[in-house]
């Protein structure tokens, strides 16, 4: 063990700018892929948020006989993926109007507004299609003036959403593999500059290994302190957000490590491809 | 222990350099191997710690067979032999005694026992006062020394030497040569290559020639083994 470590520090100090650069190369692969994923993040925080909040109104005609509402809330509440349904009348419309837009208090005036259904659907029902199919079915009822459900703004964060993830991935993945062949190659010139050595240790019986561990541990070690960087520019880039754009959440705990750790793997790799073909050669 | 059974080995570029060969060596013997220049000696040692691979024919070393060997299987044939070259190949950013120490944390030796053991290898060839001194402080002869202990360090079954003294004045030469001959007396076979027919002539250990890939002489096939040398073409 104490020899590995001794490797290890002697590869730093051999060639301080190749480590230099493939550290870096993997806190900027960590890091793009960091910055989608934040935003990816805080969007779907905000869309499980807000989607709390997703609820369908279907607005009632004028006139229409009570019974036949009550009969629908009885209905629409058994379909399976409603949670809850609220009849909301005219008057109930109208004060809650007033709270909320107080301002305009004077704007309202009771027989302006309609009476309503107010329908809550359960989690893992409220994506933009299976709150379409559901508003749709309540359409149905004749007496049903109108229904709305913010389909817009639910479907753009859903693309934003997606969109965020989904480009992170690909940069991450391209910036990850940038840095695999960055860090293969800087550990191949160090592999170089020792083949002396690797094939004196292979003389005198050392197995492959033994002969790639202190690689694969210097890989690893460049890995994880470029992981660190990444996280701590993307620390740096959220708490700008923070403060002078919108109130944006960081990686808990976990993810933070994940991101460290596949720094360090980002590592690994590229050391095993390099020591692998060289063990290969020779 | 080691035994060549109708060897070839054929170059992906060069072609033929060993053409049905076969001898054995056992336990606790002495053999020189000669020829010129090109003739194969240093393609049978490499076939011996299985650097290489026959093309065809079978080479046992220490029980095992290099068709059968499996990658991670040659370190463990390697810690039976010793091996020392022409050019020492030694570190040359660590000591004498760090030279020694390497080969056996390369081993995974117990950490403890190695000073001790480094210490004892270093006075077995000579130089206990040297451990200190880094390859560039030290003449050939004591360089060579140095990759002798190393080559010790695991009690190897057998020494493989190619052309030890190659780079050595007569003085170290002799010098070299006593200390292969004080380890064979100890019990360790040695295998060595050279070119340098004084001392096959001065010792009556076996010779095997070697001449363009095929053994032309083994001292230990003719009957009467007390027979002097053939004229060699080196
Ligand atoms: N790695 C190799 N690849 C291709 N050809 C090789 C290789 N090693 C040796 N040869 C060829 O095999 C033949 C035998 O070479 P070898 O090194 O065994 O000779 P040698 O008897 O040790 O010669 P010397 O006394 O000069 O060291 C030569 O023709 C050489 O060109
Ligand atoms: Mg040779």
């Amino acid at each position: 063990m104490r020899l590995t470590v001794r490797e290890v520090i002697l590869g730093l100090r051999r060639a301080p700018l190749l480590s230099a650069l493939s550290i870096l190369t993997i806190a900027f692969s960590l890091f793009a892929f960091g910055l989608f994923g934040l935003v990816a993040l805080n969007v779907s925080r905000t869309l499980r948020t807000i989607e709390e909040r997703v609820e369908i109104r279907a607005f009632i005609a004028d006139g229409t006989p009570v019974e036949a509402v009550s009969a629908a809330v009885g209905d629409i509440a058994a379909f399976p993926e409603v949670a809850r349904v609220d009849m909301i009348s005219p008057e109930q419309a109208l004060a809650r109007a007033r709270k909320e837009l107080a301002e305009f208090n004077d704007v309202f005036d009771a027989d302006v507004l309609p009476a309503s259904l107010e329908i809550r659907l359960k989690p893992g029902y409220r994506d933009p299609k299976t709150v379409q199919a559901v508003a749709a079915r309540i359409r149905t009822y004749t007496f049903v003036d109108d229904v709305r459900y913010g389909e817009d703004w639910v479907r753009k964060l859903y693309n934003i959403r997606n969109v965020a993830g989904a480009t992170g991935l690909v940069l991450g993945i391209a910036f990850a593999a940038v840095a695999v062949i960055i860090i293969g190659s800087t550990i191949r010139m160090t592999v170089l500059a020792r083949a002396k050595e690797i094939s004196i240790m292979r003389l005198v019986g050392a197995t492959d290994g033994f002969v790639r561990r202190p690689f694969l541990i210097d890989g690893f070690v460049k890995g994880v302190v470029g992981g660190v960087l990444a996280l701590l520019l993307a620390w740096l880039a959220h708490s700008l957000m923070d403060r002078y754009l919108i109130q944006t959440t960081f990686f808990d705990r976990s993810m933070a490590i994940v991101g460290v750790v596949s720094g360090g793997f980002i590592g690994l790799l590229g050391s095993a491809v390099s020591v692998g073909r060289h063990l290969h050669e020779v | 222990m080691i035994r060549f059974t109708h060897v070839t080995k054929e170059y992906p570029r060069t072609g033929i350099a060993l053409n049905d060969v076969s001898f054995r060596i056992g336990k606790g013997e002495f053999a020189f191997l000669t020829g010129p220049s090109g003739a194969g000696k240093s393609t049978i040692l490499k076939l011996v710690f299985m650097e290489e691979k026959p093309t065809s024919g079978d080479v046992r070393v220490s029980g095992m067979h290099a068709s059968e060997i499996k990658r991670h299987e040659i370190p463990l044939l390697r810690r039976r032999l010793g091996i020392v070259f022409q050019d020492f190949r030694l570190l040359e950013d660590r000591t004498a005694a760090e030279n020694v120490a390497f080969a056996l944390e390369v081993t995974g030796a117990p950490r403890d026992t190695i000073p001790s053991r480094v210490s004892r290898l270093l006075t077995q060839v000579g130089l206990a006062s040297k451990g200190t001194s880094y390859p560039r402080e030290l003449s050939g002869g004591e360089q060579q020394r140095v990759a002798i202990a190393r080559a010790l360090v695991n009690d190897p079954m057998v020494l493989i030497a190619d052309e030890p003294t190659g780079n050595l004045d007569d003085r170290a030469t002799r010098g070299i040569f006593q200390l292969l001959r004080d380890i064979n007396a100890a019990g360790t076979a040695v295998l060595m290559a050279t070119h340098n027919l004084d001392l096959v002539r001065r010792s009556d250990y076996r010779v095997i020639e070697v001449n363009r890939g095929q053994i032309v002489f083994d001292s230990a096939d003719s009957a009467d083994a007390a027979e002097p040398l053939p004229p060699t073409s080196a």
